[in-house]
């Protein structure tokens, strides 16, 4: 069982998500995230869904959705050849005296500051999950207050357009 | 034009005469467009009712079967007759009401959220939220029903939209980009198919009901006759192959033929076609993956490799396969093979009591009275069995069960609507007495139509196979749930509602009451009293 991301291109109609969602929930496949836009026709949406699967599973999968009218092509991002981003809100607690030192985090960490009060920071990065995991585990003896993370986007390197 | 009539004008349009429906308040403008229509109207005791006869309907005519109901739960009844249609690939465009557009989401009455509910049973479904898309939608609607493997499309109309005018019409082509099904299998693998099958010493073909639906059925008789390769069907297979062929081995899986299951076991290359061998076709033991070549051809690219494993996968209709095989197959070989070791099949028995009916040497009677392109639906149980098992599908004749899903309450409706198929031939419905009283309604159905079915009533006043399961796992002492203690006089029901009917107790009374609705025009419920110690596979 490995984690992977299937990049989903459907049509852009009520109905279809729910559609998708619940070919992974009927047939017990592993769900771990999904996220949902339109591309630059918008008559269609691309879904990039995180799936923890191993090879034959992930066929069973491609193949149903596949078979969904509505789904246009389904292509796996393998790891080696994609490009694959997260973005993360934060909001830290910062006191004056430790707002340098996150500040200076931030900026290792290519993560720009959307909000400062008193006491509190709210922070924005991207970037692969790896990433945003070390970046919260830093945040994390500062004084989490409060996250959002979208899930995983993505698309192959190179000139291919799918 | 109304949406209504839109509607009704492109059921008309895709070549099917009747729908089968249940009025109600949301699909009263459809109801209206309709009587003024020259669509026959048949009117279903139940929403499954009229699923189930839509599905014998477009079994028997190759047409999709055209259902409509209204909302709420008239669509929520249905939702059992489209499971069973989407498990046995059966073409359908199932129209529910909806409540007005402006009264989605509020909970009013008789709201359901029917595309939400099918989705899982469905092969697509749509919501009408424009007037003008009901053209292309019902367009669309057809096409997926009936192309690629086939199964039910539901559409959900709105009220207020049956009654908006449509000022578009469709005339385009249809183009739905994620849907493009495959019909011509990669000849490549077909090829590199037919000399595994040219090197392989004991090749076996399994065949499915994808042969019934692509209509593959003559083609691949000839194949076989040439070729000489033995045969198994599925049970959803079971009148793919003609009965006279001497290289028909039976049924295979939970309740197959013996001859079948050791064809399987001695065979070195499989060919599988329009099967997706679900686990009651691998019931009794591991024989489809041990060391054999397995050829697996099917339209639907999500059935290849998904429960066994394929060395040789081709996804296409099964009758453009098989008239390739049958053109390119070495026309010098053959492979006249015969299992070594051959089982003794469950014999007629010669000897029965005389107060009660024994359903094999009933059938067997049946059988060899029916004409040779009879039709012969069956429902769910015991009764299923005993037809797929007894019942010689010679000739042209064909079966009609729900194999996939199982439904009790299949047999009657999908009778009346194969009738009105082809009314020129003999229909049968093999029921229990469980399952008829599922769906006795549909006795006032077919009393209406004025259609002629046989209905063989098998009667043994228990849920037969769910107490044979009982009874294997957990002892006879622990049946429960399972006796009808006081089944009711099941003559006098058929009576009330118009049809001929008469008991048989034993194959003289038998014999005669058939003949006798064999020879009139009258449909007939013959209730016949089975031996009720009898189970569905005797072995000796």
């Amino acid at each position: 069982m490995n984690k992977r991301i299937l990049s989903v291109l459907v049509e852009n109609h009520a109905g279809v998500l729910s559609r998708i969602a619940g070919l992974f929930s009927r047939r017990g496949y592993n769900i771990d995230s999904l996220s949902v836009g339109t591309v630059d026709d918008p008559e269609y949406s691309r879904m990039t869904i995180g799936i923890t699967a191993d090879d034959w599973q992930t066929e069973q999968i491609m193949k149903q959705l596949n078979k969904q009218v509505p789904v246009i092509k389904v292509v796996e991002l393998l790891p080696d050849d994609s490009l694959i981003r997260e973005i993360l809100i934060i909001r830290v607690s910062s006191p004056v005296e430790s707002r340098r030192e996150i500040k200076d985090l931030a900026d290792l960490y290519k993560a720009s500051v959307l909000d400062v009060t008193k006491n509190t920071m709210v922070l924005e990065t991207t970037g692969s999950e790896k990433k945003i995991e070390s970046f919260i585990d830093h945040m994390r003896s500062y004084g989490l207050l409060e996250i959002a993370r979208s899930s995983s986007v993505g698309m192959q390197r190179g000139s291919k357009v799918f | 034009m109304e949406g209504a009539k839109a509607i009704i004008e492109s059921i008309e349009k895709h070549g099917t005469d009747r729908v089968f429906g249940h009025p109600g308040g949301a699909v009263l403008p459809l109801y209206e467009a309709l009587r003024a229509s020259n669509l026959v109207h048949v009117l279903t005791r139940t929403e499954q009712g009229a699923a189930h006869a839509a599905s014998g309907y477009a079994r028997m005519s190759g047409k999709p079967g055209v259902c409509i109901v209204t909302s709420g739960p008239g669509a929520t009844n249905i939702i059992t007759g489209i499971a069973t249609a989407q498990a046995d690939s059966v073409p359908l465009v199932v129209i529910t009401g909806q409540v007005q557009r402006s009264r989605i989401g509020t909970d009013a009455f008789q709201e359901a959220d029917i595309t939400g509910a099918s989705e899982p049973f469905t092969k697509h479904t749509y919501l009408v939220q424009d007037a003008n898309e009901l053209p292309r939608i019902m367009k669309e609607a057809f096409h997926i029903a009936s192309t690629g493997r086939p199964g039910p499309v539901l559409i959900d109309i709105p009220v207020d939209i049956q009654k908006t005018d449509v000022t578009d019409s469709c005339e385009t082509q249809i183009n739905i980009r994620g849907y493009k099904p495959v019909f011509h299998g990669n000849r490549k693998q077909i090829k590199k198919a037919i000399s595994a099958i040219e090197k392989s010493e004991r090749p076996l073909v399994c065949a499915g009901g994808g042969i019934l639906c692509s209509g593959a059925r003559t083609p691949l008789n000839l194949f076989l006759q040439k070729t000489g390769i033995p045969v198994v069907c599925t049970l959803m297979g079971n009148s793919a192959i003609d009965g006279g062929l001497a290289n028909s081995m039976g049924m295979i899986g939970s309740h197959g033929h013996l001859r079948a299951k050791q064809a399987l076991k001695e065979s070195d290359l499989l060919v599988i076609i329009g099967a997706r061998i679900s686990d009651r076709a691998t019931a009794g033991g591991q024989i489809f993956e041990s060391r054999k070549t397995i050829v697996h051809i099917d339209i639907d690219p999500a059935e290849v490799g998904k429960n066994i494993e394929t060395q040789i996968p081709i996804v296409g209709d099964a009758g453009d396969v098989v008239m390739y095989l049958l053109k390119h197959i070495d026309p010098e070989k053959s492979w006249n093979w015969k299992p070594c070791r051959t089982p003794s099949e469950e014999p007629v028995p010669s000897k029965t009591r005389a107060d009660k009916l024994d359903p094999a040497v009933l059938l067997h009677c049946v059988s060899e009275k029916a004409d040779p392109d009879a039709i012969f639906t069956a429902d769910v149980g015991l009764n299923q069995i005993w037809a797929a098992r007894h019942i010689e599908m010679s000739g042209k004749r064909r079966f009609l069960t729900s194999g996939g899903l199982g439904t009790m309450g299949y047999g009657l409706p999908s009778a009346i609507g194969a009738k009105m198929a082809v009314p020129g031939r003999q229909v049968f419905a093999v029921m229990g007495d469980g399952g008829i009283q599922m769906s006795l309604g549909e006795l006032g159905t077919l009393a209406e139509s004025g259609e002629k079915v046989v209905i063989l009533l098998l009667n043994n006043q228990y849920l037969g196979m769910v107490r044979e399961l009982q009874d294997n796992a957990y002892g006879k002492e622990c049946r429960h749930g399972v006796r009808f203690e006081k089944g009711p006089d099941f003559v006098k029901i058929a009576e009330a509602y118009g049809l001929k009917s008469a008991h048989a107790c034993d194959m003289e009374s038998f014999e005669k009451i058939l003949d006798l609705s064999l020879a009139g025009h009258d449909s007939w419920l013959i209730n016949c009293k089975i031996d009720s110690k009898i189970n569905s596979v005797r072995r000796f």
